[in-house]
């Protein structure tokens, strides 16, 4: 019938160690854990869902993005990253359709599904109705979307923010969403990493963004994208890319040498004066 | 009148009277013509759309040419509800291929998606009979020509459509240059095009009565397209 | 087929090969799924032009039966929406599930509640590519569409049948309208939109659709009229168009004359 070969496993004495070590480290680890954060469909007793609040900190983790709008225009600013100097910048404004355009702050993967998925919204309407759909539809459909994959067990909620811009047969619009399903439309708004500071530039000056032009709109999102940055860090050609909408203007970006032109707008300080343009609007 | 149609061959009163009275397809005819130069392509098309066999006139002016790109025009006819959604299809792809590339597609990458998406509905076709027009990759111009199920070719000109069997061998005498001497090779100027196309509509026009009312001219250079529209007859 | 316009809403005693006549014992009894390639009650003429203060439409009030004027009181023109106007011909059921269709769309738009409102180019679009679309499943909406509508102070006027085919001009005319009224229609609207005043308009639809009830058997002489402007869409309580016959009297062969 066979024989069999007992094989006696040898190992280290101090593998004793840590087969107590071990066990104690779970325990403590077990004690102290979160419970209520292992899926998207478990609340916690505060009445917060963790695995959301997670993905909204992972917008955090993207570069900054702002975006503001006139009477007129919708505009979007983005910081782009490259992983070093071997490396290109990565695409953080993609474009809808000729009315509308997004920014992304957070993992762009799940960008480029919503994006897709926008792009055959925007069509849709176009196939079935001539018509260019109303910016606000198109938010409330990713928003459902979002929301969809925060209640069932086994998914994860998108791990990127968006700024919506458009222009439809109501004017400009500038949207936020959210990875918790949320939309709120904006006069500006800034999201990712360090995006408070350019929150603040634009609480500050948003009254002066309904009459401004096209040119002002710019010079002051680029003002509010460069509180953003890090101490030693500049703005430039190669790390910003400006998205434009607006009245008889289809979305396209601003990117390369195109850009030279608005960033000569820029001043040394952080006061949003200043420049050539600011003569008419320093009424503050 | 339509013989060429492949689905009547599976559509006979036979069938017809068993089950459906009902044909999907129905001629809105007018003529298409394209001519390429050396560095240029000129388009054509009338403007009218009639109602099928009906001896009717629906209105005066439906473009049947659209700018796809800054280099190539599509010009149908035939039966405008198919051409139409045709090109709804085509432009909604052409987005796809901008997204994805962040460039407007060549005319020869167009030539093929319009045959592969008229193969597409080989069994139930677009009755369309199309015409592409453009610049090709080293800026020459260039026609290609259709069957509506997807078969295609390039060539210098090609009228398609009602008035098509009209013009094209006014076309191969003025552009082809085939003469009782042999095949003279000319060179073509853009006003010469133009003036053979304009020539070629107007006599079109005196035979066919689906032909008339307005023609339209599509300039494509390597500087864009240009549109120009001229008087038809139009009874 | 035959939808020849002349003949398209008609069942020919001589020559009807695909045995179209309601009256016909076999029809509509039988394969229910193919119920509308047979159309059953229709409508016929719908009229439309464009004036200088919108557009307006005309269609008289009957729904024939093969060649019995079965309906009398049968409305042909709808509203959609604050701003667009629908004439119908053909088959009167695929009408009425049009209107359905097109009131569950405008619901629709509506609960959304962000202001967008769809108009009368939208309406259109949609309504084509219904109609193409049911076409390609040869399951055709049996109907001649006219869509009239007047938005930011731009006129619309369309046309989209069973096949899916569209155009858009200043006037519009289904049906023997197409023969009859088309032409009468060009003469007195192409060229004048800007100037024609509502007046105007009104008597040269009831021109058109008095001469179509002389001529055509499935025509009633009452009507109903819409307008598009921009305060809105009017439709008319149906009237009777007068009517005068006594010519006849002194024609031979004509009514009870028998010499």
């Amino acid at each position: 019938m066979g024989s069999f070969v007992r094989h006696t496993l040898t190992y280290p004495s101090y593998m004793k160690f840590f087969l107590v070590l071990v066990p104690c480290i779970i325990t403590v680890l077990i004690m102290f854990r979160n419970q209520y954060d292992n899926d998207i469909c478990t609340w916690s007793p505060q009445g917060r869902i963790h695995q959301i609040e997670y993905a909204l900190e992972a917008v955090k983790q993207g570069s900054a993005a702002v975006g503001l709008r006139s009477k007129t225009h919708a505009i979007l600013l983005v910081l782009k990253r490259s992983s070093g100097d071997l490396s290109s910048y990565q695409k953080k404004i993609i474009k809808i359709d000729d009315h509308i355009g997004i920014a992304i702050a957070g993992l762009t993967s799940d960008a480029r599904v919503l994006s897709n998925f926008m792009r055959t919204q925007a069509m849709h309407s176009k196939m079935l109705y001539n018509r260019p759909l109303p910016v606000y539809r198109i938010v409330s459909a990713i928003g459902d979307k979002a929301q969809a994959n925060t209640q069932h067990y086994g998914g994860r909620p998108y791990g990127v923010g968006l700024l919506i811009v458009g222009y439809d047969e109501k004017g400009p619009h500038l949207y936020e969403f959210a990875p918790s399903g949320n939309f709120f439309e904006y006069y500006a708004m800034s999201i990712g990493a360090r995006s408070q500071s350019a929150k603040t530039y634009l609480e500050k000056h948003y009254e002066l963004f309904a009459d401004a032009t096209l040119d002002e709109l710019v010079r002051h999102g680029l003002h509010a994208l460069r509180d953003t940055l890090q101490q030693d860090k500049e703005i430039d050609t190669q790390n910003c890319t400006v998205g434009v909408v607006g009245e008889d203007q289809k979305f396209e970006t601003i990117e390369g040498d195109r850009l030279q032109r608005y960033l000569d707008l820029l001043d040394g300080g952080d006061t949003g004066q200043g420049g050539e343009t600011v003569e008419s609007m320093d009424t503050e | 009148m339509d013989s060429f149609l492949p689905v009547q061959v599976s559509w006979t009163p036979q069938t017809a009277a068993s089950g459906s009275d009902f044909y999907p397809y129905t001629n809105n005819a007018g003529t298409v013509a394209g001519i390429s130069g050396g560095d240029f392509c000129v388009m054509a098309a009338d403007t009218r759309q009639s109602f099928g066999v009906g001896y009717l006139i629906n209105t005066r002016y439906q473009p049947k040419m659209f700018k796809l790109s800054n280099g190539s025009v599509l010009g149908t006819s035939g039966f405008y509800a198919d051409g139409l959604t045709l090109i709804k299809r085509i432009n909604q792809r052409l987005e796809w291929y901008k997204h994805a590339h962040d460039k407007e597609m060549s005319t020869p990458a167009l030539a093929q998606l319009l045959s592969i998406t008229l193969y597409s509905k080989r069994f139930f076709p677009y009755y369309a009979r199309v015409l592409l027009g453009g610049l090709d990759l080293e800026g020459h111009g260039v026609v290609y020509g259709y069957d509506s199920i997807g078969s295609y070719e390039p060539c210098l000109a090609r009228a398609t459509g009602s008035g098509g069997s009209l013009i094209q061998p006014f076309l191969d005498n003025q552009i082809y240059r085939k003469t009782p001497l042999g095949i003279l090779q000319a060179p073509h100027t853009l006003d010469q095009v133009k003036a053979v196309m304009r020539d070629s509509f107007t006599s079109a026009t005196e035979r066919d009565i689906q032909t008339g009312d307005y023609l339209e001219l599509f300039i494509i250079t390597a500087q864009g397209v240009d549109v120009e529209k001229y008087d038809l007859r139009k009874d | 087929m035959d939808r020849f316009s002349g003949n398209f809403d008609r069942f020919s005693d001589l020559f009807n090969p695909y045995d179209s006549n309601p009256t016909n014992a076999n029809h509509a009894i039988g394969d229910f799924t193919k119920c509308t390639r047979k159309p059953l009650v229709m409508g016929s003429t719908v009229l439309g032009l464009e004036y200088q203060d919108g557009v307006m439409i005309a269609a008289d009030t009957l729904g024939s039966w093969g060649q019995l004027a079965r309906y009398r009181n049968e409305s042909r023109i709808y509203p959609v929406g604050n701003f667009t106007v629908l004439g119908a011909a053909g088959d009167m059921s695929d009408f009425q599930h049009t209107k359905h269709m097109l009131d569950s769309l405008m619901i629709k738009e509506y609960y959304t509640n962000d202001d967008h409102v769809l108009s009368t180019p939208h309406i259109y679009e949609y309504l084509s590519r219904v109609l193409y679309h049911r076409r390609s499943k040869l399951d055709p909406l049996w109907n001649t569409y006219v869509v009239g509508g007047y938005n930011n102070g731009e006129r619309f006027l369309g046309y989209v049948d069973l096949l899916g085919t569209t155009y858009q001009s200043s006037i519009v005319a289904t049906g023997l309208g197409a023969y009859f009224a088309q032409p009468i229609l060009r003469n007195a609207v192409e060229g004048r939109e800007g100037i024609l005043t509502e007046a105007e308009a009104i008597e040269i639809l009831n021109t058109c659709m008095k001469i179509l009830f002389y001529r055509e058997c499935k025509t009633l002489n009452r009507i109903q009229r819409a307008k598009v402007t921009a305060d809105g869409v009017e439709i008319s309580e149906p009237y009777a168009l007068p009517t005068e016959w006594s010519f006849g009297e002194g024609i031979r062969g004509f009514g009870t004359q028998t010499q």
